[in-house]
């Protein structure tokens, strides 16, 4: 079956820098694709050359088989990580210009109740709170009944509830049979959201596919977390292997017992111990270094 | 305060755009003027002449061609239903008819006639027939108030488009809209057409403003003259929308903007008539959409031509429109960076 989106060989020069340098995946239908990444990765160039917006150097986007057209610019809903709206309009009248664009499109009034607007609808766009903001653009994305959503760091700069307020709505439009492309810093979005995702670095796709089987694939452990304190003069000397050792020491390990029996014999107390499964931030730190980027 | 002092110089002299700006204006200013009104010591009066065909306008001819200061025009015997009419308007002094006996328009209402007469008679040994015409002089502000209007009309469609579409590609915008189906094309009609109705409601209101205060001329119709302004905004804001087709910072545009509407604004016959002007400068002048809409409105309001005389006028604004929407459309970009 063609995938419904495929990227091949993707590439773009910038002057001097070489932003996305030969990535290549596909989605399938009705999927929710994660595009994963430190800053500066090349995931929103990427997903930039997929909407069509930026023309890549090099490689090509299909999109149901075909390279991008009219189809899909009818087909595709769009919420780019910043957009300016036109000042002086309403949420309502917002959504009435863009919808006007499409010659398919949903009912404002419709879109206003999926993305919880009713209470700012007659409200200047420019007075909305950041998690009405997000999701009046992601109201915009809607209008023309897409097919497949592009959603590029929807939820960055949001708070807590606002965010799982709009996971909560991102999986209602999963459930309508829409393909997602979702780019995030946020590892636990990406783990709740996806079925499948790809970690991006330094322009290219270093692992791919669906978050538990990228865990499973990679750590066949568990973390052990103590603060540093209780270990008297520090836990370098432990034969163990050492994830992060800053305020809270990670230790890292596949048997459980014998390290908690070896903590016990350096008389290291447990009252503090915390033990977690290796998640989607450990994967992605392992992968792509933990030293902070400039 | 020396450190903002500073500071402020150095903003200005970085600030490339506006620093050339400064010094191009003031110069082209200069040279506008001077090739304009320099040259030879303008003339005291204006007298159009039909000589014989094949005769030299020389003092040969009739002493009275020999006399100084006098701008001697030779125009066709057709002209002369239409010359007459100019020296009724107080717009030539004198009209000379030299094929066989010598005779000559004078108005009796312009002082300006009277004293050339005099120059006439003073030099002409034989005789000459005088056939007196009249009528009230076009009052400079009957023909100011077209352009004055026209100015405004060209501030607004110039900057109103203009600054608009560079502020939505800065912001964003514009980006958002090019993942939409709508193209530049469409995009650009809509803000040229969204400024139109603007730009002329805001002219007709002036327009009925100003026939109240001061009772204006205008010898033809209304709905013309609205037809001239209509194509006229539409040439310009398109004009403006195609200054704006690429820029992303709003003081370049803003520059680009002033670049073009300073030559309209001393050109286009906004203040005065290009009458004594080159005549290469003349042409150039003839093909701004500025000079096309001030000809026509003024052939109108003044002449009180009919739809027939300012068809060229009309034909070349909307062909202008046209081919600035389309170099803007072709040339477009969505995206600031």
């Amino acid at each position: 079956m063609t995938p419904l989106l495929e990227v091949r060989d993707l590439v773009k020069q910038y002057p001097g820098v070489r932003a996305v340098d030969g990535v290549s995946f596909s989605i399938a239908e009705g999927q929710c694709f994660g595009l994963l990444g430190p800053n500066g990765a090349g995931k929103t160039t990427t997903v930039e050359m997929m909407e069509g917006v930026t023309q890549p150097t090099s490689g090509q986007v299909l999109y149901r088989g075909e390279p991008l057209g009219a189809r899909f610019r009818e087909d595709a809903g769009i919420q780019f990580q910043k957009t300016a709206l036109q000042d002086f309009l309403t949420v309502r009248e917002t959504l009435a210009l863009f919808s006007g664009l499409y010659p398919r499109r949903r009912a404002v009034d419709e879109l206003i109740r999926t993305c919880a607007l009713e209470q700012v609808a007659d409200r200047d766009n420019r007075k909305l709170s950041g998690g009405q903001m997000q999701r009046l653009l992601l109201a915009i994305a809607l209008v023309n009944d897409p097919r497949v959503l592009f959603l590029d760091e929807p939820t960055t700069g949001l708070d807590p509830q606002a965010r799982h307020n709009f996971w909560d709505l991102i999986r209602s439009i999963k459930a309508e049979g829409r393909t997602v492309l979702l780019t995030t810093h946020y590892m636990e979005e990406a783990y709740f959201l996806c079925d499948v995702i790809a970690i991006m670095d330094r322009g290219r796709v270093i692992a791919e596919g669906p978050p538990s089987r990228l865990l499973k694939e990679h750590f066949d452990d568990v973390v052990l977390e103590l603060p540093r304190e209780d270990f008297g003069d520090g836990p370098e000397g432990l034969p163990v292997p050492i994830v992060s050792a800053n305020d809270r020491v990670e230790i890292s390990t596949g048997d459980v017992e014998a390290t908690l029996r070896l903590l016990l014999e350096r008389g290291v107390p447990l009252r503090h111990l915390r033990i977690r499964p290796r998640n989607l931030e450990d994967l992605f730190l392992e992968l792509t270094g933990r030293e902070l980027r400039t | 305060m020396f450190a903002v002092w500073y500071a402020r110089n150095l903003e200005f002299l970085r600030d490339r755009s506006t620093l050339i700006f400064n010094f191009l204006f003031p110069l082209a200013l200069v040279i506008a003027f001077a090739l304009i009104f320099g040259g030879q010591p303008r003339p005291i009066f204006k007298v159009d002449v039909i000589a014989p065909p094949g005769v030299a306008l020389d003092a040969g001819l009739h002493p009275f061609l020999g006399t100084r200061y006098v701008d001697f025009v030779g125009i066709e015997p057709a002209a002369l239903e239409s010359t007459i009419r100019k020296v009724e308007r107080h717009q030539v002094d004198l009209l000379l008819d030299l094929r066989g006996e010598p005779r000559f328009w004078v108005n009796e209402d312009s002082p300006k006639g009277y004293l050339a007469e005099r120059l006439l008679l003073e030099s002409a040994a034989g005789r000459v027939t005088r056939e007196p015409v009249s009528g009230a002089a076009v009052r400079y502000v009957d023909w100011l108030l077209p352009g004055i209007l026209g100015m405004n009309m060209m501030f607004s469609c110039l900057f109103g488009v203009g600054y608009v579409v560079v502020r939505y590609r800065k912001s964003g915008f514009l980006r958002r809209l090019s993942a939409t189906p709508v193209t530049a094309l469409e995009f650009g009609t809509a803000q040229v057409l969204s400024r139109l109705l603007l730009t002329i409601s805001v002219t007709s209101l002036l327009y009925a403003a100003l026939s109240l205060l001061v009772p204006f001329r205008n010898e033809g119709s209304v709905l013309l003259l609205l037809l001239i302004a209509v194509l006229g905004a539409l040439a310009m804001i398109s004009f403006g929308f195609m200054m704006a087709a690429r820029f992303a910072s709003e003081e370049l545009a803003n520059g680009a903007i002033n670049l073009a509407s300073w030559p309209m604004m001393l050109l286009s016959g906004v203040w005065f008539s290009l009458e004594g002007a080159p005549g290469w400068l003349q042409a150039a002048a003839k093909a701004l959409p500025l000079t096309q809409m001030l000809d026509a409105a003024r052939a109108v309001m003044l002449d009180g031509a009919g739809l027939v005389g300012v068809l060229p006028n009309l034909a070349w604004l909307l062909a202008m429109a046209l081919l600035f929407l389309g170099v803007a459309a072709a040339g477009f970009r969505w995206r600031a960076d």
